[in-house]
């Protein structure tokens, strides 16, 4: 990115301009571009991920949009713009307008530093990671405040109930990334990549078996900070309404969701770069083009395939109750991670470049992992002898 | 200052640039015909009963907060350690492991008087 403004300002159409406001200019444009991006894989994924329940719940899905139903977002978005924005009047009304706009900013300041690629980031600052764990908690200031502001009880507890679990899913996650910081000593995001390597075995989720849990620990608080299913108490349809945004309608609660469907990639994104070696791909060419695709490609498809697993995770589990979801975090998330983090120090500490055993005993476990995953699977088909329609298409 | 960080604000104005533009759009293309019904507070239907303003919640949402203020600063004292963690060697992982024992402690008795039942 900063060679990229330095080449524009040199040689390319911002020449002349002073140095930090042609930068200001390349920052802004590429991270205008990157908000279309992730509201356009909002959007799709908010698509797809219908379609993959429907699957998974044999039935069909949004269908009639565009061919399988495939711009279906893009008309819930222009319906949603057409609607009047209501601002109940018992609503504390500047607060409930604001609240969208910051779960928006702690959101999106997430993808200042999430890198496509090599080179290809807005921001490669050195505290990469510590900073997405801190803006994010914006976004719960953003439903906080929309649960108080709306003056409505079911809001209001899906407010508290957000925060809370927020908060406490925080430090899991926080010390699962920490598990991965031990054995790269930098936070920056494309620090941490460049410690792995393209082969899964260079991966940090087969580094060692403490990353490995650390991969799950994150993955379970990650879904939990994203207000997923199963944990998805905030806006427990059954229970509250809309949580923290019954009262709103039209745009701003569009934004909302925006927000909830756009985390995922986020989640997807981290985790990619955190423990599944990023962007980082065999360099079989010499093409730098071809290479800088291959690269996006990879990370894209990386991040995708664990959105694909939240939908699935949401496909098949069911809400847990508040008491099981504070149980899970604070009794065994939390005690877990702090000695996982603990033992992976003193890993560190022993075998400060991991050891070539340990890195392929733990990919042959993974593999072994899959591979009873998979047969359980066909078991089960086989079982219940059920009808099979593997075509995507209906 | 590092060129860098300047990208951090520039995005969080974009973004809430964008979002007024957003909700701008729909200012104008949405209809509006409040009326009283519509600003009423949402009660599945039924009349809204008490003020939400004076409305007590269980104290338990505090008690989190005040875990999560004593467990989330600590973490956070550990992520400068983490960074140099290689050069600090088996001294700084001896601090690190007194530190998170005496954490260990706290979050023990924490377990013990009940805090952490949620009902």
């Amino acid at each position: 990115m900063q060679q990229l403004a330095d080449r524009l300002i040199d040689t390319g159409f911002l020449q002349g301009l002073p140095r930090g406001l042609g930068y200001v200019i390349v920052v802004a444009l590429f991270a205008f571009l990157m908000l279309n991006f992730i509201m356009l894989v909002a959007g799709v994924t908010s698509w797809l991920e219908r379609r993959v329940w429907a699957r998974i719940q044999s039935r069909i899905g949004p269908n009639r949009v565009g061919p399988q139903g495939s711009i279906q977002w893009l008309a819930d978005g222009i319906k949603n713009i057409m609607k009047e924005d209501i601002v109940p009047s018992a609503a504390d009304a500047p607060l409930f307008r604001f609240a969208p706009y910051l779960a928006m900013m702690g959101f999106f300041g997430a993808f200042a530093v999430v890198p496509f690629g090599d080179g290809l980031i807005v921001a490669d600052i050195n505290i990469g990671v510590l900073y997405v764990s801190a803006v994010t908690a914006l976004v719960v200031v953003g439903i906080l405040m929309a649960g108080w502001s709306s003056n409505n009880k079911w809001a209001l507890l899906g407010g508290i109930r957000s925060a809370a679990q927020i908060i406490s899913y925080e430090i899991p996650a926080a010390l699962a990334v920490l598990t991965v910081v031990l054995f790269t000593g930098t936070l920056s995001m494309q620090g941490i990549i460049r410690a792995q390597g393209w082969a899964p075995w260079n991966w940090f989720l087969f580094h060692n078996p403490f990353t490995f849990v650390a991969f799950f620990l994150f993955f379970v608080s990650a879904l939990a900070e994203g207000n997923r299913t199963p944990f998805d108490l905030p806006e427990a349809e059954s229970e509250l309404v809309a949580g923290a945004f019954t009262e709103y309608s039209g745009l701003r609660s569009l934004l909302f969701f925006l927000v909830e469907w756009g985390n995922l990639y986020l989640i997807g994104a981290i985790c990619t770069t955190l423990f599944l070696g990023g962007w980082q791909v065999p360099a079989f060419t010499d093409s730098g083009l071809v290479l800088g695709l291959a690269q996006v490609l990879t990370f894209f498809l990386k991040a995708y395939f664990l959105v694909f697993v939240a939908m699935w995770v949401r496909g098949t589990l069911p809400r847990v109750r508040v008491d099981q979801l504070m149980t899970l975090c604070w009794k065994y998330l939390v005690p877990i991670a702090f000695v996982n983090m603990i033992l992976a120090a003193f890993f560190a500490a022993i075998l400060p470049n991991g050891s070539i055993f340990v890195k392929a005993g733990m990919c042959v476990f993974g593999l072994g992992l899959a591979v009873h995953f998979f047969q359980r699977v066909l078991f089960h088909l086989r079982r219940a002898k059920p009808e099979l329609h593997l075509s995507p298409i209906v | 200052m590092d060129e860098s960080s300047l990208a951090l604000p520039i995005s969080a104005v974009l973004c809430a640039v964008v979002v007024a533009v957003m909700v701008g759009a729909s200012w104008v293309l949405g209809k509006r015909s409040p009326n009283r019904a519509k600003g009423a507070v949402f009660e599945a239907g039924n009349r809204a009963v008490g003020e939400v303003k004076s409305h007590r919640f269980p104290v338990k949402f505090y008690l989190t907060a005040i875990l999560f203020i004593v467990f989330d600063v600590e973490v956070v004292f550990m992520y400068p350690w983490a960074v140099v963690f290689r050069r600090l060697g088996w001294f700084g992982l001896a601090e690190m492991a007194a530190f998170v024992l005496v954490l260990a402690v706290g979050l023990a008795y924490v377990w013990k008087v009940g805090a952490l039942e949620w009902d």
